[in-house]
């Protein structure tokens, strides 16, 4: 026996394996396929303080081993969540996580507020990095102190895990990381997507209404994992690691460059078993390399 | 007043049909001509209900720059033989790979995916397909015919060459083909056949190119006929995760995979 459990701070996760906001729907959407309970965690559809209709087709392109997407945060907004939402989700048996976002930091703290109130909602992922919204989104993410502002106002009213997703487009992640550790984040979660771009050359036309969208995938993953592993040498609150995880082998690379846990995200759409496939890979690893407990290989990268 | 049979609506999956993941093996490859192909893929097991106008998600791994899955339009199935019909155009990277499979080869296949046209009762019915918008057609009028209704299939190509697999549809109705060079059937576009000024229907279901199905559409419109499309937006996931095939609807963006394909025009903005 392995043994897969990790925690976040004071959040129990029974395998370092979560499914990342925005590829997963709320959950549901996989439940034909897979076992929700089998996962460490899920993070629901990024949730705003009011209904999106998010941005117009086309938002998705097909790119080299990846895909640039403009979804732009749709969602109905926190109150239908309450609502409507969160009674079919409450009862899996795993933690479900809130995808937060917003365009202005009053937003955030309202949205952070009312999750905050539902019992079987152990924690928050504070969306400050999504490059699809014209406002705020990555904005946020973007700056040392405006990063620390809305961590800081969030913290003020949420009082359960407040994990802060990260934006791989900066010149200096660990100083974001470090600066939202600072306003009492305790976890971080990284990377969202990268800004990117397709242009048809045929037609000369972009192949995204927004032109520009954000890129997902194993073409990431070197990025990701690179920030991951800078990261997590410069905070001391947990570390999640996402982008571009496609199988157990991924998913062990980010433990060993210092993730507590790892999401995946666009892996979802071309298998929608890969989550649970990825928490038996793991397993199998560990049984390969004599490994008895997941937390030892947490940052056990070997420089030497 | 001509029977009007206005009952039928598009019919949406139950929560107890499941969508399912599994390897199908490629069983038979048909080359119709130079661009359009017909696979027939089988299962290991009993294949669950399939309803007229539901896709399939396809993992091409015969090619490694495919990146996600293909959404194609079931064809036709047999469930005697558990066997799904594919009728493919090649496109793209992805339609290409999947027409070098060999016999043997297994695809995983993410199934049945979206919704289905109405299916009315004892109704006259028109179907519109203009190129690999056929796809979905010949399962819908097996469907049509069984339940009683006139169907007549207008197929529009560009010229008798790509006049493919009609053979298929005569059991289930009345087949006419346009032709934009004139070489087979009525001359022009599907929607300039003279079968649509001369008798009267009371639906029209297509699938196609969308300029096509716009010109169905305000068909439709003039002659008071319901009228249901099919739409093939670009999506990831096929299943409502990703909220990439969104269509402008009069109700807000809709999922094309999981609250489509088929729509009622009067639904859509067009």
């Amino acid at each position: 026996m392995v043994n897969l459990e990790v925690k976040l701070k004071d959040m129990v996760l029974k395998n370092p394996v979560m499914t990342a906001s925005g590829t997963f729907g709320f959950g549901e959407e996989f439940a034909d396929f897979i076992d929700l309970s089998d996962l460490g965690g899920i993070i629901v559809k990024g949730t705003t303080r009011h209904h999106r209709e998010g941005n117009p087709y086309p938002r998705m392109a097909e790119t080299p081993s990846g895909m640039l997407n403009a979804v732009g945060l749709q969602n109905k907004g926190v109150e239908n969540f309450c609502k409507d939402i969160y009674p079919r989700i409450k009862d899996y048996q795993t933690n479900v996580m809130v995808n937060v976002s917003g365009s202005v930091i009053g937003d955030y703290v309202e949205t952070a507020a009312m999750i905050n109130d539902l019992d079987h909602i152990p924690g928050i992922e504070l969306n400050i990095s999504c490059p699809n919204v014209k406002e705020g989104g990555m904005a946020f993410g973007t700056s040392c102190a405006s990063a620390k502002e809305v961590v800081r106002a969030v913290r003020k009213v949420y009082k359960k895990h407040l994990m802060v997703k990260l934006s791989p487009n900066v010149t200096d992640i660990a100083s974001i990381a470090k600066a939202v550790e600072g306003q009492g984040a305790d976890s971080v979660s990284l990377i969202n997507t990268l800004l990117g771009m397709a242009i048809d050359a045929e037609t000369r036309k972009p192949l995204l209404s927004t032109v520009t969208g954000g890129l997902s995938g194993p073409a990431v993953k070197p990025v990701a994992l690179r920030m991951v592993w800078q990261v997590a040498q410069a905070v001391n609150i947990p570390v999640v690691g996402l982008g571009g995880i496609m199988n157990a082998k991924d998913a062990i690379e980010f433990i060993l460059a210092g993730a507590t846990a790892v999401q995946i995200g666009t892996a979802n759409f071309i298998d929608p078993q890969v989550s649970v496939k990825i928490v038996e890979g793991i397993k199998e690893y560990m049984i390969r390399h004599q490994v008895s407990d997941i937390n030892d290989l947490i940052g056990a990268i070997n420089l030497k | 007043m001509k029977p009007k049979n206005s009952n039928a609506s598009i019919l949406y999956p139950s929560k107890s049909m499941k969508k399912l993941i599994q390897d199908f093996e490629l069983v038979k490859y048909e080359e119709l001509n130079c661009e359009h192909f017909v696979l027939d893929i089988k299962a290991n097991e009993p294949l669950p209900e399939i309803l007229p106008g539901q896709f399939v998600n396809v993992r091409v791994d015969n090619n490694k720059s495919v990146f996600l899955r293909r959404p194609l339009s079931i064809h036709n199935v047999d469930y005697e033989r558990n066997v799904i019909q594919l009728f493919v155009k090649r496109i793209g990277e992805g339609t290409k790979s999947l027409g070098e499979l060999k016999i043997g080869d297994n695809v995983s296949v993410v199934y049945p995916l979206g919704n289905s046209y109405s299916i009315p009762k004892n109704a006259k019915t028109l179907l519109i397909g203009g190129g690999c918008g056929v796809a979905p057609l010949l399962y819908l009028s097996k469907f049509l015919h069984e339940a009683g209704n006139e169907v007549t299939t207008i197929l529009g190509v560009r010229s008798s060459y790509d006049a493919v697999g009609l053979k298929a549809y005569e059991p289930y109705g009345r087949i006419l083909v346009t032709t934009e060079d004139g070489s087979q059937g009525e001359k022009g576009y599907p929607t300039q056949h003279s079968v649509l000024e001369n008798e009267s229907f009371d639906y029209a279901f297509t699938c196609g190119p969308e300029p096509m199905m716009k010109a169905v559409a305000a068909y439709a419109e003039s002659k008071d006929v319901i009228c249901e499309v099919s739409l093939e937006n670009t999506m990831a996931c096929g299943f409502g995760a990703c909220l990439c095939c969104v269509t402008d609807t009069k109700k807000g963006n809709k999922c094309v995979c999981t609250e489509g394909p088929v729509f009622n025009v009067k639904d859509l903005k067009w």
